[in-house]
């Protein structure tokens, strides 16, 4: 493909690196109103209580302090799916919930203030454990949810989202099946995804009812969408999207700290800033959910899955927003991972009481495949069957179809994936370490190495719609018009890419417009992987549509026909005649262009990620180190060579792989207490623990859009996990049943301590 | 806050409640008070390159000194901003992100200008704090191995994983200040 584009594919400096480098990128914390104030939350010391009496006189007499608001003083804007979550509620369901907030001058005034307001708790029993949760006599969560079950909540990809995948014959399956295996994993370690930036926002309310917000955010225009519908649809919400900090997905949501800031400006007038503590950030905001699942699997010889059938438990924890969706969005993954004719997979939404679970990359696949790979293993290992080879057996094919997350039956017209998978275990080594099911690669003294393998894709490269305007100027620039914000992928310098690809013109002479909901058209977001083909047909196609105007403007005076026309460099020229050319500036000083784009969502198209990796396990310590990590994909086309290398490494952090090492959020059973709700007790990888890494990625053209490119970013992390548990068992000839492997579960799979292993929350 | 013109004033500097620092090679003569225009004695230095001054390149994720963002130079040292108190900084020589490019022609560093062409960095959050503290390593260490830019790292929280690329950049920055060096 070598000379193929002048930019697409090309190592480019990011627009932003300047900013970034230099110190002068501006993070929403960065940022000051004048006038404002500085806004904090009262939060809950108990995991499940009502509140009886908050008296708030002694704050409020604290001078610079401008506001305190409790659940009497506000009105009843709910959030969750369906909308059942107060913004403030007389009843507090985990330790963390909002129980006041404050706007003062100060940080240091609204935090003193904190501590003067006095709450009379009646306190009642909580439960942490999603199993627990469901037994009759449990601690009720909320009166609209008998059972504390929020399946199926109000449907969220429409009227036919997919709630369960029950299809085929599972009896007749098991029946045909040469081998069955049953068992229960659980993926509830419920890692925080942890950007270094925290959630915050500024909002400045002005009556009778409209709202600005400046979001550090990774989905500026659905928070402007998610706000309407929480406000009761009568507030005109406007969001600015600053560059943000990490979000990894989590960021796609932050309504509550959004609507707390609205509420304080509503009550002051005055601009209010509310930015979440690291402690705040880990113990009070949301987290991945969690996964358990019983199933049973049929298997034959040749690989062929004949047969699935299981109870899948989501522990949502206080609420869900977003978790009917990402089970929706799992449950198609799972049809994209193995193909199957029958299937019996039954999920349960179940409330707890902890800190709600929201969105993080992976989006419910990844939960969902770490325990339902091990079960997949377990009848592999009765076959002898190298995974490797079950993976590429039952990965979707062009032409195999799956439910999507709306309930429609999709047929994929991707591309095969076997190449890449092929390419990726030969750099692994992956036919040498492979030594068959619980056998470590090597021994050495105390040391096993062992190695593992999972894949993941999803169907939603394509999802949903996408809108953009792309303008020129006389000058020969142009403008971009997309709400996307940067929050790492390097998507926003990327588009700028793609439209200066279409119009031939420097990536210099375009900017890109700020990610304002009233200047830009809709956006739902990047996430998913759909930023390279979604929001990247969208902006292809209104800088193609530009360019179409362009050359009407410009037929008549270089007396041709449109289409005979070209266009480099801020300069039209005939295209068999490239002497006769004019400036774009010949369009009139007194003119811009402006042409616009829209992508529909299509299901058809499917990405893949497959990870190696090959682990050491110490089998004194228990400790498990990761030595070497591969991925392997197919992107089609690559748009920014070194974005795309930072965002497959990106397969370590943000709950990617160390998820299923090390990384945990633990909660004390007694108090709801999170223990390790700071940076030095919440584990995170080093500098000096770098695994040795390779990416392998082909470029098979997608039917997609004119770069025929698609995404991968977020389904990096995915596939990791279950590669990680599967390469300890094998190192060490037994399973885990539980993530992260950290060195006690080890040790008592080992037999070699005898404790009660604790779990994650 | 007033800057005092070149002039550093080392004496009695608490007694008169007033903290002289140089940053970015400014002298700065800070009051300490409890006004907002002033350096309260709780205000760390983080707070103090921030808030009061303005310096918003220096960034604060965790604020209990765990992951090395808030990193700046205090005479040439790697410090962590959030664990220092401005009223403990007399004297000092602080560099932030903002006062390495050279001041009088603009020019980046050698690191920054490697960043950039490494793209070593994602949503670029805790880049400002990474690249002080490379710089420190380099003016100790000109030619540091990948294993010494892992050690002088080792602080440092990346959520993006930029890690492979900032050690590619930083060890292109290194070759770099050797060949400026060489080339001399």
């Amino acid at each position: 493909m070598a000379g193929k584009y002048r930019f697409i594919g090309k190592a480019t400096p990011r627009k932003d690196a300047m900013d970034i480098v230099t110190g002068r990128a501006r993070f929403l914390n960065d940022l000051r109103l004048p006038d404002m104030l500085y806004g904090k939350v009262l939060r809950s010391p108990y995991p499940h209580a009502i509140i009886k009496k908050i008296d708030k006189r002694k704050a409020e007499r604290l001078r610079g302090v401008k506001a305190i608001l409790t659940c009497e003083d506000v009105p009843d804007w709910k959030g969750g799916t369906p909308r059942f979550a107060r913004v403030l509620d007389r009843k507090v369901r985990f330790t963390g919930d909002a129980v006041a907030l404050i706007a003062a001058e100060s940080e240091e005034i609204a935090r003193e203030a904190i501590g003067l307001i006095d709450v009379e708790y009646e306190v009642l029993p909580a439960v942490f454990d999603v199993e627990e949760a469901l037994k009759p006599g449990a601690p009720q969560l909320y009166d609209e949810f008998p059972g504390n079950v929020v399946t199926p909540g109000t449907p969220f990809f429409g009227p036919e989202c997919l709630k369960e995948l029950i299809m085929g014959d599972v009896e007749k399956g098991f029946a045909e099946a040469d081998v069955v295996a049953e068992g229960t994993f659980s993926f509830e370690n419920i890692p925080n995804p942890l950007p270094p930036e925290a959630p915050g926002v500024i909002a400045l309310w002005e009556e009778p009812n409209r709202v600005t917000l400046w979001v550090s955010n990774q989905f500026p225009y659905m928070d402007k969408i998610t706000l309407f519908h929480v406000f009761g649809r009568e507030v005109e919400v406007r969001t600015i999207g600053l560059p943000c900090g990490g979000s990894y997905g989590s960021k796609l949501m932050s309504w509550q700290i959004q609507s707390y800031a609205v509420l304080l400006s509503r009550a002051t007038g005055k601009p209010v800033k509310m930015v979440m503590t690291k402690e705040e950030h880990l113990a009070a905001f949301t987290l991945r959910p969690g996964s358990r699942m019983h199933a049973k699997v049929g298997l034959k010889k040749d690989g062929t899955v004949t047969a699935v059938s299981g109870k899948w438990f989501i522990d949502t924890g206080y609420y869900s927003m977003t978790t009917q969706a990402q089970v929706a969005v799992a449950l198609g993954e799972v049809q994209i991972m193995v193909r199957c004719p029958n299937w019996d997979l039954r999920p349960v939404i179940v409330c707890t009481n902890r800190n709600a679970s929201g969105i993080v990359r992976g989006f419910g696949g990844q939960e969902l495949k770490c325990t339902l790979v091990p079960i997949l293993s377990l009848a592999m290992t009765k076959l002898d069957m190298d995974p490797f080879e079950f993976f590429k057996k039952n990965y979707i094919k062009p032409g195999d179809g799956y439910f999507w997350r709306d309930g429609n039956w999709y047929t994929c017209r991707g591309v095969d994936f076997t190449k890449a998978m092929d390419k990726g275990a030969e750099v692994f080594g992956w036919k040498e370490k492979w030594k068959g099911w619980l056998r470590p690669t090597a021994v050495n003294g105390t040391k096993r190495i062992g190695v593992g393998v999972g894949v993941h894709g999803n169907a939603d490269i394509g999802e949903d719609a996408s809108e953009a305007y792309v303008r020129l100027h006389p000058d020969g620039t142009a403008m971009l018009f997309s709400c996307v914000t940067e929050h790492g992928t390097g998507q926003r310098s990327n588009y700028v890419k793609m439209v200066a690809e279409v119009l031939q013109l420097p990536m210099e002479r375009i900017s890109g417009a700020p990610s304002d909901s009233l200047v830009n058209p809709y956006e739902f977001g990047p996430a998913g992987s759909r930023g390279t083909y979604a929001i990247g047909s969208a902006v292809i196609r209104a800088a193609e549509d530009a360019k179409r105007r362009l050359f009407e403007i410009f037929a008549p005076k270089l007396k041709v026909k449109p289409e005979d026309l070209e266009t480099e460099d801020g300069e039209v020229f005939v295209r068999d005649n490239p002497e006769k050319r004019l400036p774009w500036k010949a369009m009139g000083v007194d003119r811009t262009i402006t042409g616009y784009g829209r992508f529909d969502p299509d299901y058809t198209l499917t990405n893949c990620m497959m990870t190696f990796v090959e682990v050491e396990v110490d089998t004194e310590t228990g400790k498990v180190t990761l030595l070497k990590a591969v991925n392997a994909t197919d992107v089609g086309q690559i748009i920014d060579p070194q974005g795309l290398e930072g965002q497959l490494n990106g397969c370590l952090g943000s709950a990617g792989i160390d998820s299923a090492i090390f990384e945990e959020t633990i909660i004390d059973r007694y108090t709801g207490h999170m223990l390790n709700s700071n940076m030095i007790d919440y584990k995170w990888r080093t500098f000096l623990e770098l695994p040795q890494i390779e990416n392998v990625v082909l470029e098979t053209p997608f039917p997609s859009h004119r770069f025929h490119a698609v995404g991968v970013g977020e389904i990096a992390t995915s596939p990791g996990p279950s590669a990680v548990l599967m390469a300890v068992a094998n190192a060490i000839g037994t399973w885990l049943h539980e993530y992260p492997v950290t060195p006690e579960r080890v040790l008592k799979a080992l037999g070699k301590v005898m404790s009660k292993v604790r779990k994650g929350a | 806050m007033a800057v005092s013109n070149g002039r550093l004033v080392r004496k009695k500097d608490l007694e008169t409640k007033r903290i002289n620092l140089i940053i970015n090679g400014q002298p700065y003569d800070l009051e300490v008070g409890s006004g907002s225009h002033q350096v309260d004695p709780a205000h760390t230095l983080a707070h103090t390159l921030r808030e009061t001054l303005g310096l918003i390149g220096t960034k604060v994720s965790c604020d209990m000194g765990a992951c090395a963002s808030c990193t700046v130079l205090m005479d040439g040292k790697a410090v962590l901003s959030c664990m220092i108190l401005t009223v403990e900084c007399q004297g000092k020589e602080i560099t932030t992100i903002e006062g390495l490019r050279d001041p009088k022609t603009g020019r980046l560093d050698p690191l920054q200008q490697a960043f950039i062409d490494h793209t070593a960095f994602q949503c670029g959050f805790c880049t400002p704090g990474i690249i002080m503290s490379a710089k420190a390593l380099l003016s100790e260490n000109p030619s540091p191995t990948e294993e010494e830019i892992k050690e002088a790292l080792s602080g440092h929280f990346c959520r993006c994983i930029s890690h492979y690329q900032v050690i590619k950049a930083i060890l292109g920055a290194s070759e770099k200040v050797r060949g400026d060096r060489d080339g001399r």
